[in-house]
């Protein structure tokens, strides 16, 4: 297995919000300045913690929106009563300061070394951590051939929309609308299908890896659908996260 | 203490003592798992236990959830920082499973349908700290949730208590697991909050 062993102690660093982009009405995503950054892998996270002045702490793990640089991208989305989503996505504002410590996770990571083409599939916000191995590959010049499938409920949720409207070679988007679908396009709205998935993924015998991310049951249906496609299980990468993580 | 982030309050502070530090507790059942759940067809699982020398028991799912069983309530901490308060459980006791194997180990790696791993002082597997479980909240093990069976190791981080677990190999050198390979702890206890290797 792919691991990335973090050596020694993972500290926890200041980081100050240098810039913010609103994404959606209700998530933005925060550039922040964190000196000393040790770099990281496109899909991995980090640990943000805040410190009330009572010295109350509440920490959160965010997936890293974009490849490292001299600053670090999150994209986070408010979750009604989430202490930390809540603070980060209203009152949270430019120049002040969190505490983040990482990168975490080397398993649901795509390197620019790597050949294989790759099929994205991401439900809501689980966009956040494949957008950075979309924007990976571009940085790098790589020319592994990408397929991203994207499921919002309609198309005000989408993340990152401009960017991935720009075409881009060797990237595809397809694009699932649960709930509404955008102006002037036919059909009725409806979750992802096998059929979907089946015209979307590589064939099985392309040593393509799939990256899925997004709330618990959609990960698990997008799963059990390439499964029931012919792939290889262990080509097959998850990351969940549900209702209750903000 | 920390720096301190202008403006933020947080929420009313829960001072539950059952709440180790850096975890806010959820009522839901978050799901974290590296790859598709495996499908386990009950006829052909097995769950075996496999010592340093190679020793080897094995038991079928009518063997196994035909052992005596325990029924408890224990609070479970997930590294990704929540934790769940009073979760119900049916299993069989690890003691009971290892029994009277000859072993001279002091670690063990779990292993699980699907390839998941994690290692552990086979200490903190006794003494009525984990069990092989199949039942939760009185209802049979989801697979979402790691069943038909799955090792529950409560006083550590939940990533130790593998889900889809097929079996136990005892080992006297500690050798890493999973997510212990990508850098989490090697052992998980979070009320010392060893989330990373090197906390």
């Amino acid at each position: 297995m792919a691991g990335t062993a973090v050596s020694g102690r993972l500290a926890w660093r200041v980081a100050t919000l240098a810039e913010i982009r609103q994404e959606t009405a209700t998530a933005r995503t925060l550039v922040l300045d964190v000196p000393g950054w040790p770099g990281h892998l496109a899909g991995q996270h980090v640990d943000v913690r805040l410190t009330a002045a009572d010295g109350y702490t509440a920490q959160r793990s965010y997936s890293l929106a974009a490849p490292a640089g001299d600053r670090i991208e999150l994209t986070v989305q408010r979750v009604p009563g989430g202490e930390v989503s809540e603070h980060l996505t209203g009152p949270y504002a430019i120049g002040d300061p969190v505490e983040v410590r990482g990168p975490v996770g080397g398993w649901f990571v795509w390197r620019p070394t790597a050949r294989a083409p790759v099929l994205l599939v991401a439900g809501g916000s689980g966009i956040v951590p494949l957008m950075a191995m979309i924007r990976a590959r571009r940085e790098a010049g790589s020319r592994a051939l990408f397929r991203l499938v994207y499921s919002v409920r309609t198309p005000a949720d989408l993340y990152y929309a401009e960017e991935l409207r720009k075409p881009y070679a060797g990237l595809d988007v397809t694009y699932v609308y649960t709930r509404e679908l955008p102006d002037g396009q036919r059909g009725i709205p409806r979750r992802l299908s096998v059929a979907t998935l089946n015209t979307a993924s590589w064939p099985t015998d392309f040593g393509a890896t799939s990256y899925v991310c997004g709330p618990t049951a959609f990960v698990e249906t997008a799963a059990d659908i390439l499964l029931a496609l012919g792939h290889d299980p262990h080509s097959i990468r998850t990351e969940r996260f549900g209702p209750s993580r903000d | 203490m920390g720096v301190i982030t202008p403006g933020f309050t947080g929420r009313a502070r829960g001072s539950d003592p059952r709440l180790p530090p850096g975890q806010y507790l959820t009522k839901d059942f978050p799901v974290l798992s590296a790859g598709p759940t495996p499908r386990v067809n009950l006829d052909r699982w097995t769950f075996s236990v496999t010592t340093e020398k190679d020793e080897k028991r094995t038991w079928s799912w009518r063997e196994l959830t035909a052992l005596p069983s325990e029924k408890f309530t224990v609070d479970i901490h997930c590294v990704t920082q929540w934790t769940k308060l009073d979760t119900r459980w049916r299993g069989v006791p690890v003691a009971t499973l290892l029994g009277d194997l000859d072993t001279d180990a002091d670690y063990v790696m779990a292993h699980s349908y699907g390839g998941y791993t994690t290692n552990m002082p086979l200490a903190d597997l006794l003494d009525g700290q984990a069990w092989v479980v199949y039942e939760y909240g009185g209802e049979p093990l989801s697979p979402e949730h790691g069943g038909p069976g799955r090792l529950l190791v409560p006083h550590l981080y939940f990533w130790k208590s593998a889900k889809w677990v097929r079996g136990l190999r005892l080992t006297t050198k500690d050798e890493t697991g999973f997510w212990e390979t990508a850098g989490y702890h090697d052992y998980g206890d979070p009320w010392r909050e060893q989330r990373y290797q090197g906390d």
